[in-house]
């Protein structure tokens, strides 16, 4: 792993604006003898929405995994490249895992709330990593990451019943103020609505608009219009290699890439 | 362009196109025959030019009903849904030509059997062809998606503009030479100004395309000749 911290001199077309939370230079990704992600390279910008499509297969999540390392947890897969949240360069050796992902949370596709009350959810986090240093301290971390993820109101009489027992959208609301609860930068959302309905999907878009003001988002999502709506940028993903990115509203009105256009008008053959 | 997986998305697209040909024809011809029945002074013809507008308010219904289905069926994206917004504004476009041309029919009606100086239509006949000239060509790009002609049409306006105001001159002139003049030539002038305003119609249909085929908005200012708002002529004596 290349561990020169300094911007990469890159003949590619790759945007370097100031506000770039992280920077990604010639990622590749191989798991065994697949070439997953080829030469990735982009900047994600900071307090914004960044969203990552394309088709199954394409390596939008194998990316997103790289960007906390959760790729570490594969032992046949390799990271070549580089990858700079707030200019440290997170695979570095010295780094620490734990905390890497405590500052780059993430939400999956299927709410996976623990086991346990609603309230030990978002409590297991700060607890943890030692962010309370009292009882009362806790609380206000466990209420407050609630009310930011939209799910205080209607849990609050009910912080100690099981966190399984809520609806899948609220479920995953729970996911959401758990990552939250541990105070990251970034938080990476992977199809976080493909499990809900459009109603729970509305609520979550609600909230990923908010969480923008106080958080750097990138999201994967299959549905085009969820991208659409909810991003501020979009990269689109082919083949494990980044086809086209730029703002969300130029890609889904006038992109330039034909692939894209294909993609995103349904004529993918 | 390739086809959609979804078949049906495909049908709907080129019932929309197809719809769109049609209107563009029937609005084509109405402008024609408005000119024709203006030049020859024919009642009849006009006649006909007035009845044809239902059709083409109607087909300018259906196209905007087919495209409001078609996007809420589809939630089209980028070259999907500029073709729809773009079908969208043509036809408004071309609902409003065949205002236009219905106007001046009601024109031609009420200036019948007023016998004047064929000179005076020479100015009209000369811009009629220009602008039935600009139309043809832009429905042409329009459905070819010939961004080059349509932005040859965006340019060319300026010329009509021209003729415009200085057949707006040749009428104020008439109308001080002989106040016999007066009803007749605001008739025409009033026609003329229907014909100038077809052509600009004729632009903003070329702007559509530009953005249909690039994605973008024309932005740069077109060049503007049509002066009359700002024209006056002194009464001689």
């Amino acid at each position: 792993m290349n561990t020169v911290l300094q911007a990469p001199e890159t003949t590619k077309a790759a945007p370097t604006s100031g506000d770039a939370k992280i920077v990604a230079r010639d990622v590749n990704v191989f798991y065994g003898e697949k070439h997953a992600l080829k030469d990735v390279s982009i900047d994600i910008p900071e307090r914004s929405v960044t969203a990552f499509i394309g088709p199954s297969g394409c390596g939008k999540s194998t990316f997103l995994r790289c960007l906390n390392r959760m790729n570490d947890t594969i032992s046949i897969a390799k990271v070549t490249g580089k990858i700079e949240i707030n200019g440290q360069d997170i695979y570095d050796p010295s780094l620490d895992v734990v905390q890497l992902r405590a500052r780059v949370g993430m939400v999956f596709q299927k709410p996976n709330p623990f086991p346990k009350s609603i309230y030990e959810n978002v409590a297991y986090g700060p607890r943890i990593h030692g962010l309370a240093r009292s009882k009362a301290d806790l609380d206000n971390i466990v209420e407050d990451s609630l009310q930011k993820a939209g799910l205080l109101k209607e849990v609050k009489d009910r912080l100690q019943d099981s966190g399984t027992g809520l609806s899948g959208g609220q479920q995953q609301r729970l996911c959401i103020a758990r990552a939250i609860a541990v105070s990251p930068d970034i938080i990476l959302m992977d199809e976080p609505c493909s499990a809900l309905d459009p109603i729970a999907t509305a609520r979550i878009e609600e909230l990923i608009d908010d969480l923008r003001q106080n958080f750097t988002i990138v999201i994967v999502t299959h549905s085009m219009q969820q991208a659409a709506r909810v991003s501020q940028k979009t990269a689109f993903f082919h083949l494990g290699v980044v086809v086209e990115e730029g703002p969300t509203d130029v890609i889904f009105t006038a992109p330039r890439d034909k692939r894209t256009q294909d993609y995103i008008t349904g004529r993918f053959g | 362009m390739s086809d959609h997986i979804v078949s049906s998305f495909d049908t709907e697209l080129k019932g929309l196109a197809e719809n769109l040909a049609e209107m563009g024809g029937l609005a084509e011809k109405m402008v024609g025959d408005s000119v024709s029945a203006l030049l020859s002074r024919d009642g009849t013809l006009a006649q006909k030019v007035i009845a044809a507008d239902k059709s083409v308010d109607q087909m300018q219904q259906r196209i905007e009903e087919l495209a409001i289905l078609t996007i809420a069926r589809r939630q089209p994206m980028a070259v999907d849904l500029r073709a729809i917004v773009a079908a969208l504004r043509v036809s408004n476009d071309l609902e409003r030509i065949g205002d236009l041309a219905k106007n001046t029919a009601k024109r031609v009606i009420a200036i019948e059997g007023e016998f004047k100086s064929p000179k005076l239509f020479g100015g009209l006949n000369h811009m009629s062809e220009l602008v039935l000239g600009q139309l043809k060509t832009v429905l042409d790009a329009y459905a070819e998606r010939d961004n080059d002609r349509a932005v040859d049409v965006w340019r060319q306006d300026g010329e009509i503009d021209a003729l415009y105001t200085s057949l707006f001159r040749e009428l104020l002139t008439y109308m001080m030479e002989d106040p016999r003049n007066i009803g007749f030539c605001t008739h025409l002038l009033f026609c003329a100004k229907n014909i100038e305003r077809i052509g600009d119609h004729a632009t903003n249909i070329a702007e559509t395309v530009h953005f249909l085929v690039t994605g973008q908005m024309l932005a740069d200012d077109r060049p503007k000749q049509d002066n009359t708002s700002t024209t006056t002529i002194e009464f001689p004596g």
